[in-house]
């Protein structure tokens, strides 16, 4: 049972077997709430989310009873640390006045949409979460272990640095989000890096639906299994007309494709997309 | 579906304060304030020394054909570098020069980097013929990282970029962006601030077309701020004696926006603190990467001021500064 204010920074002192694990949320209640049900379909024992509840999406609020119903713990990501902290932005980055443009646009309104309560209940979101699944120490952060808002994509990422990271972090199993492209690498025999994907939106593929993490371990082998997950996404687009967000982040729900945002992405994500 | 709480958790304070690698007062105290390398996650080469086609006004290093003061990195020296960088975890390379290209070897150096990480190429794009652009194609292709191609590009107009970079270079980088494009490269185009902030959104737009009438539809800008040293001194005009970093300036300052906290630069005459004071002796901080990577950086130089303006103006992503967990 997660007490508000203050998420547990680990999943029981048992070990699991089969965990889901979900990326960015960006306030699509519609995709979480999808999820969390295929997942239970599924028989997982846990699931967790590594943060960025808001951004992007309609109605931020809706987000959060479907966590707590579902004694999902949460990681904090960089938009929850900034909306929890009222800092100016979401600490994404951008330079592109393009993109500032958009992130601003999105981080305003998912700041005033977004109550004190939860809020407050953001605040208490652990910087990281660890759990054994199988024999396996699997460590649960948002961007990096070292970085909130590191992005780790799969074409600009070598094999050492995340072996170093795994090292120097003390885990068998690093496991994030941020980048909302889900890809995974082994690096060796036991030890892996799983980039979950988002559940907030497409992952720039040209599908529309959206994509969650489930690993199993028995003893020491790992299993990844990325689920593609369909939902409502008509439903979430017309929430997000009711609400007047931009026609751009429509289209990407609509299409699959990112429509803005897109300057931190490496030459082969961007490459693989449509803009 | 139960999860029982056993909190162990790593929390930061509210104030998020950053593990401090600025020392900003010891005894006797040091003239400059100084920054550790957090960790190593630029490696950036030299490869090219200052040997460059071009003679651009505003190279902050003042490369030119002539300019022998660095000469051509061996392939052999490149190759050990990656081979340590690789222990020191290190996450991107960055080539540069002089103009890359003017390496004979240069497409066959990238194979070699792109075996460890990602790559980067800061290049004029103006030695760029059809066989090489397919050769760097297809080393893109056989590696799972990134190549990615920077391209300097200082106008909209042959006027405005060639009055910096030299008569012809608009067409001829042009030329290359779309080669580039046709092989299937998104460079990043490159171009330093010569105009007022509230001119961007319109030199931007008017980027964006000069690069479409190439091909170029869905191109890549980085806006960099001018550096004051190099040419560029005479150019526009040099620091004032009060823009240099001080010890107060570091308080509450985030030293992970300056590139020497996470980056060193290799070249064939040793390893120095960061690519921009290629020209300050005492930025060369030892001969081997490991000796550089556990040295100090003194921000002794009018430069630092211009980077602690502007934070990690080399890098192809954007640096917000986040605090480090
Ligand atoms: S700015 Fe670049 S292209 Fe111009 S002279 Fe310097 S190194 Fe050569
Ligand atoms: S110029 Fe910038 S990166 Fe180089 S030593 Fe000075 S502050 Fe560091
Ligand atoms: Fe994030």
């Amino acid at each position: 049972m997660i007490a508000p204010g203050g998420a547990p920074g680990r999943l029981g002192p048992e070990p699991l077997g089969c965990v889901a694990v979900f990326g960015g949320v960006y306030s699509n209640h519609v995709a979480l709430a999808a999820a969390i049900e295929d997942a239970r379909a599924r028989g997982v024992e846990a699931m967790l989310c590594l943060g960025d509840l808001g951004a992007f999406g309609p109605n931020p609020d809706k987000v959060f009873p479907l966590l707590r119903d579902a004694e999902i713990p949460v990681v904090r990501g960089n938009y929850d640390d900034s909306i929890s902290r009222g800092l100016d932005d979401c600490r994404c980055g951008y330079t592109d006045p393009r993109d500032n443009y958009y992130a601003r646009l999105s981080y305003q309104y998912t700041f005033s949409n977004t109550s004190p309560e939860n809020r407050k209940w953001m605040s208490g979101f652990p910087d990281e979460i660890r759990f054994r699944l199988g024999g396996l120490d699997v460590l649960g952060f948002h961007g990096s272990p070292r970085q909130r808002n590191e992005f780790l994509w799969e074409s600009a990422t070598p094999t050492h640095f995340l072996t170093k990271l795994a090292r120097e972090h003390r885990a068998d199993v690093l496991v994030g989000t941020h980048t909302g492209i889900h890809w995974k690498r082994r690096l060796s025999s036991q030890s892996w890096y799983v980039n979950v994907g988002a559940l907030g939106r497409p992952a720039n593929d040209g599908r529309t639906e959206v994509w969650y993490a489930i690993l199993r371990a028995d003893v020491r082998q790992l299993e990844v299994e990325f689920v593609p997950l369909a939902y409502d996404h008509q439903a979430l687009a017309h929430e997000m007309a009711t609400e007047e967000l931009p026609i751009e982040f429509i289209d990407t729900i609509r299409t699959g494709w990112w429509t803005t945002c897109l300057e931190i992405l490496p030459a082969k994500e961007r490459a693989r997309g449509r803009f | 579906m139960g999860v029982a709480a056993a909190p162990v958790v790593r929390r930061l304070p509210p104030s998020q304060a950053v593990p401090n690698s600025v020392v900003p007062h010891q005894s006797p105290p040091a003239p400059h304030p100084r920054v550790s390398l957090r960790a190593l996650d630029q490696l950036w080469f030299q490869v090219a020394g200052t040997v460059c086609n071009l003679r651009c006004h505003h190279c902050f290093i003042s490369c030119a054909p002539d300019n022998h003061s660095f000469w051509f990195m061996e392939r052999e020296t490149v190759r050990e570098a990656l081979e340590q960088s690789a222990s020191l975890g290190v996450k991107e390379y960055y080539f540069t020069g002089g103009e890359p290209f003017m390496h004979r070897e240069m497409v066959e150096i990238l194979e070699d980097a792109l075996a460890f990480g990602p790559a980067t190429v800061l290049t004029n794009a103006t030695l760029l013929p059809e066989r090489r652009v397919r050769a760097l194609a297809r080393a893109a292709e056989a590696s799972r990282y990134s190549l990615e191609l920077r391209v300097s590009l200082d106008g909209v107009t042959p006027e405005m970029n060639d009055a910096i970079r030299g008569e012809g270079t608009f067409a001829r980088c042009l030329q290359g962006v779309e080669r580039l494009v046709g092989a299937g490269f998104l460079p990043i185009i490159t171009t330093m601030q010569s105009w007022n902030d509230d001119e961007t959104e319109s030199i931007l737009r008017a980027f964006r077309e000069v690069l479409a009438g190439v091909g170029y539809t869905r191109a890549r800008l980085k806006i960099l701020p001018p550096l004051r040293i190099g040419e560029e001194t005479s150019r526009s005009r040099g620091y004032d004696a009060a823009e240099r970093v001080t010890h107060d300036m570091m308080v509450d300052y985030d030293p992970s926006l300056l590139l020497c906290s996470s980056a060193r630069l290799v070249t064939a005459n040793g390893v120095y603190a960061c690519p921009i004071l290629l020209d300050y002796p005492s930025a060369r901080l030892a001969d081997s990467l490991a000796e550089a990577a556990a040295r100090p950086v003194e921000l002794a130089e009018q430069a630092c001021y211009t980077c602690y303006l502007s934070g990690a103006l080399c890098s192809n992503m954007p640096t917000s500064g986040e605090v480090h967990l």
